[in-house]
C-alpha cells in the first residue's frame, strides 16, 4: 500500500489493509474460509471465462450499460453545473446491488457452495441476492433487521416471491448492523457449504476490494459515456454512502484523475449535531467491527452506537474501509445530508425529471442541490442514481402525512 | 511463569483436567456478578474467563448476547471489569486462579492496546481471549501483551487445518482454546470422538495445554472432554443459570449466586471424576 503516491488505486495490500483500515478481524473458524475465498476470487478475476460470463449477465440479464442521462431540467433549475445522472436505478432489481451480486453468486457457484446468505438494510441487496439465487437455483437466506422488515415491506415480499427465506433479526437495534451480525453467526456454523454474499464494500478482506471491483462497472461506463457525450472527463462526482458500494463503484476508476472532484454524501439523519445520524466519517472514529477496521459510530469505550437515517440502506454505524482511507488521504470529500433534505430532494426529482429516486441517492441529490449552483455551467457533474424509489413510496407517504 | 502456566502445571501434577468457567462481567449487575466471581474458585473453577460485554458479539449465541446486554444495561464498563478483578485479588487473597478477559477487540483498541494491557495487568488479569483477533491481526496485540506478562490465548477451530495451525500457535501463550464445533457459543455440542481427534491433532503441533469449549453444558459432557483435553470450558450453561435466577423484571432472585455456584460444583465434579494418570 503506497502511502505517498502516484496512485490511489493500488490498495489494499496483501493483508487487506488500506493504510490503517480494512484487515481481517474475524473468528478463527471463518479465517480459513476467508483465505479460500480470496484465492478463489483472485483466480476468477484472472479467468476470461468467468469475466465473460459475468459480462454477459450484466448486459443481457441486468441491462447494462445503464444510461448516462443529461438532467436538463434539474440543471436549469439549479442554475450551475451541468448535471448527469448515472441511471443505475434502471438495472434489473432496481439498484446497483445486482452488479456485485451477479459476481459473487457466480463465484459461489464456481466454489461449489450450495447455499447463499446475505444481510440487507433497505432490502435492495436482499432482492438482488434472491434474484441471482433464483436464476442459479441456489437456496438463499436473507437476514434483515425487524425494523427494516417493517419499513421496507415491498422488498420483503419481493424476496419471498423470488424464493428466498427472509429471517427478521430482533437483536440489538434490529437494523442493518444486527442483520450483519446474524449473517456472520450463521456463516460461522455453515461456512463449509455456505457463501456469504456481502452487499457493500465492507467486511473482512477480500470483501471490500472484491465488491469494489464488481461495482467499478459503474465508473468505467461513466468514463466511456462521458467521453462520447462531452469529449472529456467529468469535473465532479457525487454519490451517497451507507457502506459505500455505489460510491466506490463510481469513484474508484477516477481516483487518479486529479482534476475530478469527488464527493461522498453520508446520511445526516436528524442532523449530525443531534447525534441521531449515520454519518460514520463525519461523526465517528476508527474502530473494529464486522471484520474490518474503519470509521464507526461508537461511544467512548468502543460500544457501537445506533445509527439513524430515514433511509434503511444508509442506516449503518460503519463504512467501507477504503472510504476511511480516502478520507484520511484527503482524496474524497465526505459530507452529509439530513433526512429532511433528502425528502425535499426526493420530491424535487419526481417533479422535475419524472424520476422517483430511492431515499439513498436522494441524499446525494440533496447535496447536489446545494453544490451545483456554486459551480460554473461548464462543470460536468455526475451523480449516481443508484436506486429507484418504488420501495420507499410508503415510507415517504407516511412521512409526508399522506395515505397510500 | 504466568499464573495460567502455573495452574496447568499444577493440574498436571494433580493428574486431572481443569474447569474453565465463563461469566459475563456485570451480569446481572456489578454486585451479583462479583459475588459469583468470588465464589468460583471454591466451587471448583480452575481458571476464569471474564466476558467483557460488547454491543455486537458476533461469535456468540443468544444466551451470551443477552447476558452482555443485561450487563451493559446495568452499567458495566471496561473500568468496571478491571475493578472486579482488582477487588477479587485484594479481597479473596487468591493470587493463583488465572483470570482471562474474553471479548471483542474494539474495546481493547479504543482504550489503546498498550494502555489496555498495562491496566489489565495492574488489575490482576492474566491473559486475553479476543474472538475477532485471528493470527492475521494478532501482531497488534502480542508485543504489548508480552511486555505486561499477559498470555494471548488464540482460538483454533475445526476449520484450522494442520497447515494453518502453526500460524495460530505462533501467537498463542498460556493455552490453546479449541472451539469444538462450527458455530456460535451455546448452540451445538461436539462428539467425544471429534474432540479426541482434534485435541490429538493440535497436540502434535504444540506443548501448550489445550482447552476445549463451545457446547459443554453438563458434568457428563465436561467429563468426556476432560478425558482428552487439559481443560473444559463452560460458558453458556452458566450464563443461562444466571438468567434463570432473575425474576420477571430482571431482578436477581434470592439464591441466584448459590444456584450458579452449585452448577459449577457439579461441573467440577464431572471434570474431576476423570483421572489423567
Amino acid at each position: 500500500m503506497p502511502t505517498s503516491t502516484n496512485s490511489f488505486r493500488t490498495g489494499p495490500d496483501e493483508r487487506g489493509h488500506f493504510g490503517l483500515f480494512g484487515g481481517r478481524y474475524v473468528a478463527e473458524t471463518l479465517m480459513p474460509l476467508i483465505l479460500d475465498l480470496e484465492k478463489a476470487y483472485n483466480e476468477a478475476k484472472a479467468d476470461p471465462q468467468f469475466q465473460g460470463e459475468l459480462n454477459y449477465l450484466l448486459a443481457q440479464y441486468a441491462g447494462r450499460p445503464s444510461p448516462l442521462y443529461y438532467a436538463e431540467r434539474l440543471t436549469k433549475h439549479l442554475g450551475g453545473a451541468k448535471i448527469y445522472f448515472k441511471r443505475d436505478e434502471l438495472n434489473h432489481t432496481g439498484s446497483h446491488k445486482i452488479n456485485n451480486v451477479l459476481g459473487q453468486v457466480l463465484l459461489a457457484k464456481r466454489m461449489g457452495k450450495t447455499r447463499v446468505i446475505a444481510e440487507t438494510g433497505a432490502g435492495q441487496h436482499g432482492v438482488a441476492t434472491a434474484t441471482a439465487c433464483a436464476l442459479f437455483d441456489i437456496p438463499c437466506v436473507v437476514f434483515m433487521g425487524s425494523v427494516d422488515v417493517e419499513r421496507q415491506a415491498p422488498n420483503v415480499f419481493r424476496m419471498k416471491m423470488l424464493g428466498a427465506e427472509v429471517r427478521p433479526v430482533t437483536s440489538g437495534s434490529s437494523t442493518l448492523k444486527d442483520a450483519m451480525n446474524e449473517a456472520l453467526r450463521d456463516w460461522v456454523a455453515t461456512c463449509e457449504t455456505t457463501f456469504y454474499c456481502i452487499g457493500t464494500v465492507a467486511g473482512p478482506h477480500p470483501y471490500p476490494s472484491m465488491v469494489r471491483d464488481f461495482q467499478c462497472v459503474i465508473g468505467n461506463e461513466v468514463r466511456t459515456q462521458i467521453m462520447e457525450m462531452e469529449g472529456r472527463l467529468p469535473d465532479t462526482l457525487v454519490a451517497c454512502i451507507g457502506g459505500g458500494s455505489n460510491a466506490m463503484g463510481l469513484f474508484h476508476p477516477f481516483l487518479d484523475d486529479k482534476g475530478v472532484r469527488i464527493v461522498g454524501v453520508e446520511a445526516g439523519g436528524k442532523g449530525v449535531e443531534t447525534g441521531e445520524h449515520a454519518a460514520s466519517l463525519t461523526g465517528g472514529r476508527p474502530g473494529v467491527l464486522h471484520g474490518n477496521r474503519t470509521y464507526l459510530l461508537q461511544d467512548k469505550e468502543g460500544q457501537i452506537t445506533e445509527a439513524h437515517s430515514i433511509s434503511a440502506g444508509l442506516d449503518y454505524p460503519g463504512i467501507g474501509p477504503e472510504h476511511s482511507w480516502l478520507k484520511e488521504q484527503g482524496r474524497v470529500e465526505y459530507v452529509s445530508a439530513t433526512d429532511n433534505e433528502a425528502l425535499t430532494a426526493f420530491q424535487l426529482l419526481c417533479k422535475l425529471e419524472g424520476i422517483i429516486p430511492a431515499l439513498e441517492p436522494a441524499h446525494a441529490l440533496a447535496h447536489v442541490t446545494k453544490l451545483a449552483p456554486t459551480l460554473p455551467k461548464d462543470n460536468l457533474l455526475v451523480i449516481n442514481l443508484c436506486g429507484r424509489g418504488d420501495k420507499d413510496v410508503f415510507a415517504v407517504a407516511e412521512r409526508l402525512g399522506m395515505k397510500v | 511463569m504466568s499464573r495460567i502456566t502455573k495452574r496447568f502445571e499444577k493440574l498436571k501434577a494433580d493428574k486431572r483436567a481443569g474447569l474453565v468457567i465463563y461469566i459475563s462481567a456485570g451480569d446481572p449487575n456489578a454486585e451479583v456478578s462479583y459475588d459469583i466471581l468470588k465464589g468460583l474458585p471454591a466451587a471448583g473453577a480452575d481458571l476464569i474467563e471474564l466476558g467483557m460485554p460488547f454491543t455486537d458479539p458476533m461469535a456468540d449465541g443468544p444466551s451470551i448476547q443477552v447476558a452482555g446486554q443485561r450487563a451493559l444495561k446495568a452499567g458495566m464498563t471496561v473500568d468496571g471489569t478491571f475493578d472486579m478483578v482488582r477487588r477479587f485479588r485484594k479481597e479473596t487473597g487468591d493470587n493463583d486462579t488465572p483470570i482471562l478477559l474474553m471479548g471483542y477487540y474494539n474495546l481493547v483498541y479504543q482504550r489503546g492496546v498498550e494502555r489496555f494491557c498495562k491496566e489489565a495487568a495492574a488489575a490482576g488479569v492474566d491473559g486475553f481471549i479476543l474472538v475477532d483477533l485471528p493470527p492475521e491481526e494478532a501482531d497488534e496485540l502480542k508485543p504489548h501483551a508480552e511486555a505486561h506478562g499477559l498470555d494471548t490465548v488464540l482460538l483454533t477451530a475445526p476449520t484450522t487445518d494442520d497447515k494453518r495451525l502453526p500460524a495460530v500457535l505462533k501467537y498463542s501463550a498460556g493455552f490453546v482454546y479449541f472451539v469444538s464445533v462450527l458455530g456460535i457459543t451455546g448452540t451445538k455440542s461436539a462428539t467425544e470422538e471429534a474432540v479426541a481427534t482434534h485435541v490429538a491433532r493440535i497436540k502434535r503441533h504444540t506443548k501448550l495445554p489445550v482447552g476445549v469449549g463451545f457446547g459443554i453444558r453438563t458434568p457428563e459432557q465436561a467429563a468426556a472432554v476432560a478425558r482428552h483435553a487439559d481443560a473444559a470450558v463452560v460458558g453458556t450453561a452458566i450464563v443461562d443459570r444466571v438468567k434463570a435466577g432473575l425474576d420477571a423484571d430482571g431482578k436477581p432472585k434470592p439464591g441466584l449466586t448459590a444456584g450458579v455456584l452449585a452448577d459449577v460444583k457439579a461441573l467440577a465434579g464431572g471434570v474431576r471424576s476423570v483421572s489423567k494418570a
